[in-house]
């Protein structure tokens, strides 16, 4: 019989820690898959955050390291700038990337690292079960924004891509969705696009994914996709914010 | 031997280069600001990364990433940015990671001034950072000692899988001395467990985070028991004047360079009076001391802070013999003088 869809080999045969819904094991076959293609799994680092994905070695069938929280770009700066011809990435949520891993993450964009980083948006502190993220939407509930995230009180969420493509360092920026298998495909070929840009070393690469996390927004899966669609989009909106290579 | 004229950042520089360090990371602070300077020049020249990093923490950070991928990696910096580098100190040590940290301490608390201190010796040997964990500790007395000490401190570092402090101050940093330079090395340790790429190999993993009941524990005691084998193997002290001596100065880093010399004015007038000078902060030479203090009447401890190392020496004070402290907080530092002024006043009445 012809196997037409297997596990990737950049995966690990590894039972799931994440939630039920949660959008991490999609994105970790994604990058899984991307690895697989570009035939670059012996030669790739991960930079693994603090937050729901620091258990990333467990998963990745290849070299992952940890690092302190938001602190992944420096440690991937280090790693490359001594390895240039590895694959080095960095695995990033919200609160990593976008609370106190801010200075990292702009700098290593500023510096133009030829490096690529998946930004895992979900709008909330997962691991800690549930507190105000960086990119919490206004209104929504949270365990520390109870009566929902107030602009005049908390401030407002941050747009990575948007704050990230006034950055002469960035090569390549786009924001995509997992709720739909479009959206899913679409992610997929960006992924594989940051990898590919990285690989033909023209610089840095940020990929935004809005992921779902339905045990922290308190809805079903099916519902947190929804939200995704109808409420996430509308505030982060996917598209390509930044591509120095022009198409 | 040739000589070199250089000043404590330079030699410090020289003797991480002479030891195949590839990577410099490190943010601009008074007085270390030399460090960066020169290996920004250097390092490159000799096929290494120079990184002026965002912040201390982004430093520490990059010095982290070029840990995990096996090179040999080193940060400056002074007092207050030490404190910033405390977080990626803690992940060092629990990840197993060797890295050389250089402080040219200054004066403290808070931004403090620019001046030369020994106030972060608690922060030193105390951890400084989060969890249960040791770094080995050198204070070099000369430029040519901190050349010394930090070229030892890379084959140290990786030896233990732990990082390696070097305290030395604002005076080190700046003062310039003639000093000889070691042989290049060339061949340097190899490091299955770094992260380059899995290919021909099983993935490997760095990591600190132990969530499963009963592993971090373990990771502890087995840390405990590296740290036992440092303390029996790598303790650094020396003694001056002490053969004869019934009177001990313990000083160390350059309030021991000042207290030799005041040994030096009290023995021309008769006093017999030693000096014990501990090179490694952790481990402390306790049983050395401890023997050294064995036959001594008075202790004196001499130093740039307000009494932090006298701590480690009443630990070992169990005939619970008189001990004097002199210190110069906040960028005071005592002459030779001085220090034998003070000796002097609790000398009085005593046998020569």
């Amino acid at each position: 019989m012809e196997v037409i869809y297997k596990k990737p080999e950049s995966l690990k045969d590894e039972v799931t820690t994440y939630c039920p819904g949660c959008g991490h094991g999609i994105i970790h076959r994604l990058i899984g898959e991307v690895i697989d293609e570009l035939e670059i799994r012996e030669k790739t680092i991960g930079v693994a955050p603090v937050g729901c994905a620091v258990l990333a070695y467990n998963f990745f069938n290849f070299d992952v390291t940890e690092s302190a929280h938001g602190r992944a770009p420096a440690v991937a700066t280090g790693i490359k700038r001594l390895l240039p011809d590895r694959i080095v990435f960095t695995y990033q949520g919200d609160g990593d990337l976008a609370a106190i891993g801010t200075g990292e993450i702009i700098h290593a964009a500023a510096r133009g690292e030829n490096i690529t980083v998946i930004f895992v948006n979900n709008a909330v502190y997962g691991m800690t079960k549930g507190q105000m993220a960086p990119t919490t939407l206004p209104g929504m509930k949270t365990t520390t924004t109870i009566e929902g995230r107030n602009i005049k009180i908390h401030g407002y969420p941050l747009k990575v891509c948007e704050l990230l493509s006034q950055i002469d360092g960035v090569f390549y920026l786009e924001r995509t969705a997992i709720d739909s298998v479009q959206s899913i495909i679409k992610t997929k070929s960006a992924i594989k696009k940051a990898f590919q840009n990285q690989i033909e070393n023209k610089g840095f690469s940020l990929i935004e994914i809005l992921s779902p996390c339905p045990v922290n927004w308190k809805m079903t899966p099916v519902q947190s996709l929804n939200y995704i669609k109808e409420v996430m989009s509308k505030y982060f909106v996917p598209g390509v914010y930044k591509n120095k290579g022009g198409e | 031997m040739k000589k070199y004229l250089l000043t404590g950042c330079e030699a410090g520089a020289e003797a991480s280069i002479h030891a195949g360090c590839k990577f410099y990371a490190g943010y601009p602070i008074t007085p270390q600001n030399r460090f960066p300077e020169y290996m920004s020049k250097r390092l490159p020249e000799e096929g290494g990364v120079f990184i002026q990093a965002e912040s201390e923490i982004s430093a520490i950070n990059m010095v982290f990433g070029a840990s995990v991928c096996g090179f040999r990696a080193l940060t400056s910096s002074s007092s207050p940015g030490i404190s910033l580098k405390q977080e990626g100190i803690s992940y060092l040590c629990g990840c197993e990671l060797p890295a050389v940290i250089i402080n040219m301490n200054r004066g403290g608390p808070g931004l403090g001034d620019v001046t030369p201190s020994q106030s972060d010796y608690f922060q030193a040997t105390r951890g400084g950072g989060h969890g249960d964990y040791r770094t080995i500790v050198y204070a070099p007395w000369t430029v040519q000692e901190l050349y010394d000490l930090t070229y030892l401190a890379f084959d140290i570092s990786d030896k233990y899988r732990n990082p390696v402090l070097i305290l030395a101050d604002g005076i080190i940093a700046q003062m310039m001395e003639s000093i000889k330079f070691k042989r290049r090395k060339k061949r340097l340790p190899e490091k299955k467990w770094a992260l380059t790429g899995c290919k021909g190999r099983e993935p490997n993993s760095i990591k600190s985070l132990f969530l499963t009941p009963g592993v971090l524990e373990r990771h502890n005691w087995r840390l405990y028991k590296k740290y036992q084998k440092i303390e029996a193997k790598e303790v650094k002290y020396e003694e001056y004047f002490c053969q004869d001596a019934e009177f001990l100065i313990v000083s160390f880093g350059t309030c021991a360079r000042i207290s030799y010399e005041s040994v030096k004015i009290l023995r021309k007038k008769g006093k017999k009076i030693g000096l014990f000078r501990p090179i490694t902060l952790w481990p402390f030479p306790y049983k050395q001391l401890e023997k050294t203090m064995g036959k001594m009447k008075k202790i004196f401890v001499i130093e740039m802070n307000l009494g932090q190392m006298i701590d480690d020496v009443k630990i070992v004070n169990r005939k619970n013999l008189p001990i004097y402290f002199y210190g110069r907080p906040g960028g005071g530092v005592p002459t030779s003088e001085e220090i034998s002024r003070f000796i002097q006043l609790y000398l009085v009445g005593e046998r020569r």
